[in-house]
C-alpha cells in the first residue's frame, strides 16, 4: 500500500490542532490533520464553555497570558474570514465582599500589566447598571469589554473547513497507536491499520498529548483530566445576562460562570474536579446543586426549570499550570502543544502563529501560497430571516422550506450541507447545524435526521451513530426473526 | 384454583379474586357486572387485541398499522406477530381492509387501520 | 411569497387541530390547517394500539383509525384548506389587529397567513433526560418513549435489545408491550412515585401480561456506558423521600426509554407574547380558551396534557365554537377567576362566565376511591360531587350549568375554587 507522505502532521483536531493546520495551509506544504474521533472537535473542544477571555486572569510572565491577549485580538479577523458566530459581549467579574473586591483590584492590575484594553473596576451601581439581573447584594466588580463568546465546535469546524479548502488532508477515526522515525520521516499508524508519513509532527493531542508524546519517544509528562460540568438553559431564560458573568476566581479555576451563548441559550458552569479517567464525562446531582447555587448567587432569577440539558467536559491540565508549547528536545521535528486548557480557545489563533514560528526555527521552510484563500462562505441558515429573505432562499433550494428541527428551526438543506461536508454522526450534525440542540433534545428530529443521513450518505440505518464507534442509534429493523 | 386479577374493564381497577371449581367460576372483589365477566373470561381463555405494523412493499422504512378485529387468544399472539413481520403489502391500502382472514382458524381477522395512497 | 387571507389559522393537524378546524368551518368560515408533517393525524398515527374513541365514537379504535375518521371529514370539508409540510415559525400582528402566521413550506416558499383568529393546536413534547437530570454519562441508546414509538411504529426501527423504562406514564407502558411484541426484552419499569402514573389497565395488559417488573418508589440514579448504554443503577426511595443508596442495584441494558411526562409545545406562543401558566406549562386562557393575546386560542395538548384523545376532541371542538363567536365579534365581557383548591394540580380554563354553561378540566394530585369534589364561589359552596375513583393520571371533567350562578351578584369580582377531599 502506498503511504501518504506529508511535510507536517498535526495530531488532534481540536481548537489548537485545527488552528495550527489552518495556519500551515497558508504555506506551500503538504499538511495532514489527524483525529482519533469520528469528527473534529469531538474531544476536549466540544465541551468548552465558548468564552473568548479578555486576558486578566493570568500572570503577565506566563505564555498563557501572552497568547491569550494576542489570540483575543485576532477574533474579528478570524470571524470575518470564517463566518462563525462570535460576539464581543464583554466580561464582568462580580464581587460580593470586601475581600473579593481586593481580588478584583489584583485582577485589574494584572489586566493592566497584560495590556487588556478598556478594562475597568466598577462600583456596585455601575455594575448593576451594566447588568441589572445581578444580585443586588453585589459589592462591585471588574468589567472587561473585550471578552466575548463563540460556539467552540463551530469555530473548529470552520477552521478545519478552511484548512481543507487550502489543501490540508483530514483523517478522522485515526487513533495513533504507533510511530517510528527513520530517514527523516515519521511513520504514523492508526488503530485501524492505516498509516502515513510525515517529516514534522505537531502534538496537539489534548487529553492524550502525554501518550502521543511517549509514542513518539519525546518528553515524558502527564496530562491530568480536570472535569467541568455545564448546564444548558433554554432561550429567553429569565436569568439571561448581557455579559459573561464570572465570580471572583479561586485557586485553579475561574469559577462557575453564567454565559449568554451566541445563539440565545444560556450556559452555567463549569465545575472543576480532578479525576483519573480521561473518558469520564458523567454528571452528578451534587454538582447540579452546586452549579445552580453558585450561579443563582450571582443572578437570582436563574431557574432550574429552564434546563435543556447538561454535559461534562475535561480540561487537559498539566503540572506548572502554563501551556507547554515547544520544540521537543528528545524527538526530532516534534512540536509539543500540550496542557492547552483555559484560555486555550482564546489563545488558539496565537498558538497557531507561535507554532508556525517554532516550525520555522526548527528548519521548516515556509513559503506562502499564491492561491491561499482565507475566506469561507459560511453555512446558510434559514432561521432568523425576514419572510422575504426566507422565501428567496426556499425558492432557490426548496429544502430550506423543510424544517427538520422545530426547536431551533433548522432546515433539511442545512442538515444536508452538514452531511455533504462529512458530518455524518448525530452529534456532528447537531454541532454543525444545531438540529437536536433545542428544548426537545432530538425528540422530534432524530428520525428525520436518521433518514437524511441514510439517503444522503448512504449509511444504513443500523450503522448510524451518535458519535462514532459503537454508539449506534437503533439496533435493527423489524423482523420476524427477533420473535422467539 | 384461585387467582388474583386486576380488572381492566374500566379505570377503577378492582382487585378480583377468581376461584374455579370443576363446574363453576366465582368472582369476588368486583364492583360491577363487567368485573365478573372479565374475571371469568380471564380464567377460562384470556384474550387480547393485538396491534402491530406491516411492511409496505418497495418502500424502505415504511410501515402500515394493523390490528386484530377482536381479542385473540393469548397463545396465538406470537404466531400472529411472526406472520405479520413476514408480510409485505402493496399500496394503496384502505383503513378497515381485511389483511388476514380467519387467522389459524381462530375466527379472528386482521385489519389495516390506516388508509395510505401510493 | 404567498399571502393568504382566511378567517382562522389552525396550527397543527393532529386530533385537536382537525376537530377545531371542523368546528370553525361548520359555520361557513374559511380555515387553514398548518401541518409540518406530510400527512394529517399527528401523534395519533404512531399510537397504533387500541383504546381510543370510547367517548367520541362509542367504540374502541386504534390511534390511526381515530385519526383517519377525522382526516376523512377534514378532506371532505371544502372550507378547510390543508397545508402539509408547512411549518409555522412566527406569529405577528398587523396594524389593524389581525394576526399573521409566518410559515415555511417546501412547495410554496414562505406563506403568510393573515386571519382574525389563530388556534394553537400543536400538541406537546416529551420531557427528556435534561428535564429530570439523571446523573451519569451520555451514551447513545437513550430515547423518549414517544420517539421510540415513532421509530418503531412508523419507520420500523427497533431501538435496542434490552430496555429499561424510566417512568410509568402510559406511553412507556404501551411501549413495554410493543417492544416485547417485536422481540425486545423489557427488563423493568422504574417509577419514582409510590403509584404508577399510567392507567391500571395498562399496568395489567402491558406489564403483568409479560411479567415485566414495576419498581415503584425507585429512581434510576445513574446511567453507564461510553458509546452505547451498558447498564443503569436503580435506587429505592425511603418513605421520607430520601435516596437509599445502599440498596441500589444494577440492570445491564443497551437502551433506556423515558416516559416522564409531557409538556405543551409553547415556543411559538411564547414568542408571540402569550402568557404561560406554570402549573400546566401551557397558556393562561379565558372562559373562551383565548390566551392572553387577543385572537390567539389554544386547545388540546398545546393547552394542557390530556390523558385521552376524546377529551382533546371535545375541547378542540368547543374551542372552534368560541373562535367563530369571536370572528363574529363576540367578546367575553365579565368573567370570574377559576383557581385550584386542595389536592388539585391545575384547573382550566382560568376563568368562567355566568351566562352559559362551563366545562372545566382539572387534574387531581392524589389517588383515592370515593372522593368528593367541592366547588366554592367566593368561599361559598355551590356544588358538591362524588367521584368513584381519582388518580393524577386521570383528568376530571366538571360541567357547571349556568343555574349554579343564579345567586351570584353579577357586578362583583368572583372567584371559583375547586377542591377534592
Amino acid at each position: 500500500m502506498k503511504e501518504d507522505c506529508f511535510d507536517v502532521a498535526v495530531i488532534g483536531a481540536g481548537v489548537s490542532g485545527a488552528a495550527i493546520a489552518r495556519k500551515l495551509s497558508l504555506y506551500r506544504l503538504k499538511v495532514t490533520l489527524i483525529e482519533k474521533c469520528e469528527d473534529v472537535s469531538f474531544g476536549v473542544s466540544k465541551a468548552n464553555s465558548g468564552i473568548i477571555h479578555a486576558g486578566f486572569h493570568h500572570k503577565p510572565a506566563t505564555l498563557k497570558s501572552r497568547l491569550e491577549i494576542e489570540g483575543n485580538l485576532m477574533f474579528e479577523k478570524f470571524q470575518q474570514e470564517l463566518q462563525f458566530p462570535f460576539k464581543r459581549v464583554g466580561i464582568l467579574v462580580a464581587a460580593f465582599s470586601y475581600e473579593e473586591m481586593k481580588t478584583v483590584e489584583k485582577l485589574y492590575q494584572q489586566g493592566i500589566e497584560n495590556n487588556v484594553p478598556l478594562i475597568e473596576i466598577c462600583n456596585r451601581e455601575r455594575l448593576l447598571e451594566l447588568e441589572p439581573k445581578l444580585n443586588s447584594d453585589v459589592s462591585g466588580g471588574l468589567y472587561a469589554p473585550t471578552g466575548g463568546i463563540i460556539e467552540p465546535y463551530r469555530y473548529v469546524f470552520a477552521l478545519v473547513e478552511s484548512a481543507m479548502k487550502n489543501g490540508v488532508k483530514l483523517f478522522t477515526d485515526f487513533k495513533v497507536i504507533r510511530a517510528g522515525y527513520s530517514g527523516g520521516q515519521y511513520t504514523i499508524t492508526s488503530a485501524k491499520g492505516r498509516s502515513l508519513k510525515a517529516k514534522y509532527v505537531i502534538n496537539a493531542g489534548g487529553l492524550y498529548a502525554d501518550e502521543i508524546s511517549s509514542l513518539f519517544k519525546a518528553e515524558k509528562y502527564k496530562i491530568f483530566p480536570r472535569k467541568g460540568e455545564e448546564y444548558l438553559l433554554e432561550r429567553n431564560s429569565s436569568g439571561f445576562p448581557n455579559h459573561v458573568i464570572f465570580p471572583v476566581p479561586i485557586k485553579n479555576s475561574k469559577g462557575t460562570l453564567v454565559i449568554p451563548t451566541v445563539e440565545g441559550t444560556m450556559m452555567i458552569g463549569p465545575t472543576a474536579e480532578e479525576i483519573k479517567d480521561k473518558e469520564d464525562v458523567a454528571t452528578t446531582p451534587e454538582n447540579l446543586e452546586k452549579v445552580f447555587s453558585l450561579a443563582m448567587k450571582m443572578i437570582p432569577s436563574i431557574s432550574k426549570r429552564e434546563i435543556i440539558t447538561s454535559f461534562a467536559g475535561l480540561r487537559p491540565a498539566m503540572e506548572g499550570n502554563d501551556f507547554y508549547i515547544d520544540i521537543s528536545k528528545k524527538a526530532s521535528h516534534f512540536i509539543q502543544v500540550a496542557g492547552i486548557q483555559s484560555p486555550g480557545l482564546t489563545a488558539s489563533p496565537a498558538i497557531a502563529e507561535y507554532v508556525k514560528d517554532l516550525l520555522k526555527k526548527d528548519g521548516l521552510k515556509l513559503v506562502e501560497k499564491r492561491d491561499y484563500d482565507p475566506f469561507l462562505k459560511g453555512a446558510m441558515v434559514v432561521r432568523g430571516r425576514t419572510p422575504e429573505e426566507a422565501d428567496k432562499l426556499i425558492k432557490k433550494d426548496s429544502a430550506y422550506g423543510n424544517i427538520v428541527c422545530r426547536c431551533e428551526n433548522v432546515s433539511e438543506a442545512e442538515v444536508t450541507e452538514a452531511i455533504e461536508k462529512g458530518h455524518t454522526t448525530m452529534d456532528g450534525i447537531k454541532f454543525y447545524t444545531r438540529a437536536g440542540m433545542g428544548k426537545c433534545q432530538g425528540g422530534f428530529c432524530t428520525y428525520k435526521i436518521l433518514h437524511l443521513i441514510n439517503q444522503k450518505a448512504g449509511i444504513s440505518i443500523n450503522k448510524i451513530t451518535k458519535r462514532g464507534g459503537r454508539s449506534t442509534i437503533v439496533y435493527d429493523t423489524l423482523s420476524d426473526k427477533n420473535i422467539k | 384454583m384461585e387467582k388474583k386479577l386486576i380488572c381492566i374493564s374500566c379505570p377503577v381497577g378492582c382487585h378480583l379474586i377468581v376461584a374455579s371449581t370443576r363446574d363453576r367460576i366465582t368472582v369476588k372483589g368486583n364492583q360491577c357486572k363487567r368485573g365478573e365477566i372479565y374475571g371469568k373470561e380471564e380464567m377460562l381463555s384470556p384474550k387480547r387485541i393485538v396491534t402491530a405494523v406491516v411492511k409496505i412493499r418497495k418502500k424502505e422504512y415504511c410501515y402500515i398499522p394493523v390490528k386484530t378485529e377482536k381479542p385473540l387468544l393469548k397463545k396465538y399472539i406470537k404466531p400472529l406477530l411472526k406472520e405479520l413481520y413476514r408480510l409485505e403489502v402493496d399500496l394503496p391500502v384502505k383503513c378497515g381492509t381485511v389483511l388476514i382472514k380467519n387467522f389459524e382458524n381462530t375466527g379472528i381477522n386482521v385489519l389495516i387501520t390506516r388508509s395510505m395512497k401510493n | 411569497m404567498l399571502e393568504k387571507k382566511v378567517n382562522a389559522v389552525v396550527i397543527g393537524g393532529g386530533s385537536a387541530g382537525m376537530a377545531a378546524a371542523l368546528s370553525i368551518a361548520e359555520k361557513g368560515y374559511q380555515v387553514a390547517i398548518i401541518e409540518r408533517e406530510d400527512t394529517l393525524g399527528g401523534i395519533l398515527l404512531q399510537c397504533i394500539h387500541n383504546g381510543f374513541g370510547l367517548q367520541e365514537f362509542k367504540q374502541e379504535l386504534t390511534g390511526p383509525e381515530y385519526a383517519q375518521r377525522f382526516e376523512d371529514f377534514v378532506h371532505k370539508n371544502r372550507k378547510i384548506n390543508i397545508f402539509l409540510e408547512t411549518t409555522a415559525v412566527d406569529i405577528t400582528q398587523n396594524d389593524n389587529g389581525t394576526r399573521v402566521v409566518n410559515t415555511y413550506s417546501k412547495k410554496h416558499g414562505v406563506i403568510l397567513f393573515s386571519a382574525d383568529a389563530v388556534v394553537l393546536a400543536m400538541g406537546c413534547r416529551e420531557r427528556n433526560r435534561g428535564n429530570i437530570a439523571i446523573a451519569g454519562t451520555r451514551p447513545a441508546g437513550i430515547f423518549t418513549a414517544g420517539l421510540a414509538q415513532r421509530l418503531l411504529n412508523i419507520d420500523g426501527f427497533i431501538p435496542g435489545k434490552k430496555v429499561v423504562i424510566i417512568g410509568s406514564g402510559d406511553i412507556g407502558l404501551i411501549m413495554a408491550r410493543r417492544l416485547t411484541w417485536v422481540g425486545t426484552e423489557v427488563l423493568g419499569v422504574v417509577e419514582i412515585q409510590p403509584f404508577p402514573s399510567g392507567l391500571t389497565r395498562n399496568i395489567v395488559q402491558c406489564l403483568n401480561d409479560f411479567s415485566i417488573p414495576l419498581y415503584l418508589n425507585h429512581v434510576v440514579s445513574r446511567i453507564y456506558g461510553k458509546e452505547r448504554v451498558t447498564k443503569v443503577r436503580i435506587t429505592p426511595i425511603t418513605q421520607d423521600g430520601k435516596i437509599d443508596e445502599k440498596k441500589s442495584f444494577q440492570i445491564a441494558c443497551d437502551t433506556i426509554l423515558l416516559s416522564v411526562g409531557l409538556i405543551p409545545d409553547m415556543e411559538l406562543a411564547k414568542n408571540a407574547g402569550v402568557r404561560i401558566n406554570h402549573d400546566t406549562n401551557g397558556p393562561y386562557v379565558n372562559a373562551d380558551l383565548m390566551t392572553s393575546q387577543e385572537g390567539i386560542f389554544a386547545c388540546g395538548n398545546a393547552l394542557h396534557v390530556h390523558d385521552i384523545v376524546d377529551y382533546v376532541t371535545e375541547e378542540a371542538r368547543r374551542c372552534g365554537s368560541y373562535v367563530h363567536d369571536y370572528i363574529q365579534g363576540g367578546r367575553v365581557k365579565k368573567q370570574g377567576n377559576v383557581i385550584p383548591g386542595a389536592n388539585i394540580k391545575y384547573i382550566l380554563p382560568n376563568h368562567y362566565v355566568t351566562h352559559r354553561n362551563n366545562r372545566l378540566y382539572c387534574r387531581p394530585m392524589i389517588v383515592k376511591n370515593n372522593a368528593e369534589l367541592f366547588i366554592k364561589i367566593n368561599k361559598k359552596f355551590v356544588l358538591q360531587k362524588k367521584l368513584r375513583h381519582i388518580q393524577p393520571s386521570e383528568m376530571i371533567s366538571i360541567d357547571l350549568e349556568k343555574d349554579v350562578f343564579k345567586n351570584i351578584q353579577k357586578d362583583q369580582n368572583h372567584t371559583l375554587e375547586v377542591s377534592i377531599r
